[in-house]
């Protein structure tokens, strides 16, 4: 019996011009998995989700989600998953409240759930007290809580998240770290990308490692510590990207 | 069949949400209100003031003025506003075309250009005691609203910057200003002049207009219609494609 997939994809690839931002990658997500994308800057994770998500296309390669093709299905798609971008980018003069309601209307909540699945949400992310002030005087982590909310307004079935937890502070971070637990015991396929390794040992049942681009391992975060004979997943990253050399140099230029 | 059907349905709930939030965030705001309506009435008062006669004459340039500044007051630097901020990108997160979203931008536009233009036009035809064709005005204002806020998209998508979109907007807006027949008559200027002002959209307007307040000629303003709908498509079809490319 084969595992439910959710996410297949298969040499995707984007190039612009002479640079190739993402070259060949395949992978498979699992229904419920929490899979994290781990690289440094510039690896390719973001290309990726934009790709995957709609508002880049692969310029190579195929990939589909919940069985819908993002070359040619890609509305059907956007309808069953969430996003959570790396920049909190609602709308500054909207409050909180209306931005949830803006984002129910585009993804077709019906009328009569809008209102109430907004106040959910708000009282879920703690911002129900605030829902009538504007997005701008947000603090960050609101901010970012607000978008979370806003990518689960239609209950999607599977989410991306990317860099969640940027600038968040220990509180917001730990808060958004159980929230995302939370998701997964629901059922949600979660697609997480980050620079926190510790973060990723934590939450993600299995994690690939992204360098230029290009696929250099996929596994369980305790497999690759095995496989690599280190204690911590960010040793098993230094070891697996050949970056330890690059951080050493970088120490004795100090 | 029913796939499609579904996919407009979605697109168009898409660019109505989109255009009742920008109309709620970025228009009927003082900046929009004062480029929309009061620098187009200022500018046809103080060429009046120059030159007095006829104000009757002067009403087809203030609504076409109306139509065009109102329309382009904010579309010119929305796009790019969001585009910086990164919203732009999330509504195309949204199970929406690209396509929806520029109409949406653009439908933002037009609401605000009409409500201004129905000031103008009822409140001139009052004071005035005008008596035009409303069937012949719709005819020519709405299109006109679209080919307009369709121009302010586009030439927002051609630039990366929020001030070049203005500036940018500056040139067509003045250019046609003068050579569309807002303040003087087409048919007085020089040969040469003529067959510039005929390849620019607001002289179908003007010249429209003006045949809707006499009331005759409903021929060529049918005609005049399907032109401005020629230029809706010249300007939008590039606007939606390159709107696509700023995302690869």
């Amino acid at each position: 019996m084969g595992k439910d997939m959710i996410i297949r994809v298969s040499d995707l690839t984007k190039r612009y011009g002479e640079i190739l931002a993402v070259d060949h990658i395949s992978f498979e997500v699992e229904k419920g998995e929490v899979f994290g994308f781990l690289g440094p800057n510039g690896a390719g994770k973001t290309t990726t989700i934009r790709m995957l998500t709609g508002p880049s296309k692969p310029t190579d390669g195929k990939a589909s989600i919940l069985g819908f093709d993002i070359n040619s299905q890609i509305v059907q798609i956007k309808k069953h998953i969430g996003v959570v971008p790396e920049i909190s980018n609602l709308y500054d003069d909207l409050s909180g409240f209306d931005n949830l309601l803006f984002m129910a209307q585009l993804y077709g909540v019906p009328r009569t759930q809008r209102r109430k699945r907004a106040e959910e949400l708000l009282k879920t992310f703690r911002l129900y007290e605030r829902k009538d002030s504007r997005f701008r005087t947000f603090s960050r982590g609101m901010k970012r809580a607000l978008t979370i909310a806003a990518a689960l307004i239609h209950n999607p079935e599977v989410i991306f998240l990317d860099e969640p937890t940027v600038g968040l502070d220990v509180v917001a971070a730990r808060s958004l770290r159980n929230l995302i637990s939370n998701l997964r015991r629901q059922g949600v396929t979660i697609f997480l990308t980050t620079h926190y390794l510790e973060e990723a040992d934590l939450l993600c049942d299995r994690v690939a490692i992204l360098v230029k681009g290009r696929i250099l391992a996929i596994d369980t975060p305790q497999a690759l510590k095995d496989k690599t004979n280190k204690k911590s997943l960010e040793e098993a990253f230094m070891e697996i990207t050949g970056l330890e050399p690059e951080v050493l140099a970088i120490e004795k230029g100090k | 069949m029913k796939k499609e059907s579904k996919m407009w349905r979605d697109n168009l709930r898409g660019i109505f949400y989109i255009a009742l939030k920008d109309i709620k965030t970025y228009y009927f705001k003082p900046p929009a209100v004062s480029w929309g309506i009061v620098f187009p009435i200022t500018w046809i008062l103080a060429f009046y003031l120059r030159n007095p006669g006829s104000f009757e004459e002067l009403v087809p340039g203030l609504i076409a003025m109306t139509i065009l500044f109102s329309t382009t007051a904010a579309e010119a630097v929305v796009i790019n506003f969001e585009l910086r901020l990164g919203s732009l990108e999330r509504l195309l997160l949204a199970p929406i075309g690209l396509s929806a979203v520029l109409f949406g931008k653009v439908l933002g536009g037009v609401v605000f250009g009409f409500a201004m233009t129905t000031v103008v036009t009822i409140g001139s035809t009052i004071v005035l005691g005008l008596q035009p064709n409303f069937v012949y005005l719709i005819l020519i204002i709405i299109p006109s609203l679209l080919v307009f806020s369709s121009l302010g998209a586009l030439l927002c998508v051609l630039v990366k910057e929020v001030f070049e979109a203005q500036t940018l907007l500056n040139l067509p807006r003045f250019l046609m200003i003068f050579l569309s027949g807002v303040v003087y008559p087409v048919s007085k200027m020089p040969a040469a002049l003529q067959y510039l002002s005929y390849a620019l959209p607001l002289t179908y307007t003007v010249e429209g207009l003006r045949f809707s307040f006499s009331g005759v000629a409903g021929r060529i303003v049918l005609s005049y219609t399907l032109i401005l709908i020629g230029f809706l498509l010249l300007f939008i079809l590039p606007a939606v494609k390159l709107l696509g490319k700023k995302f690869e």
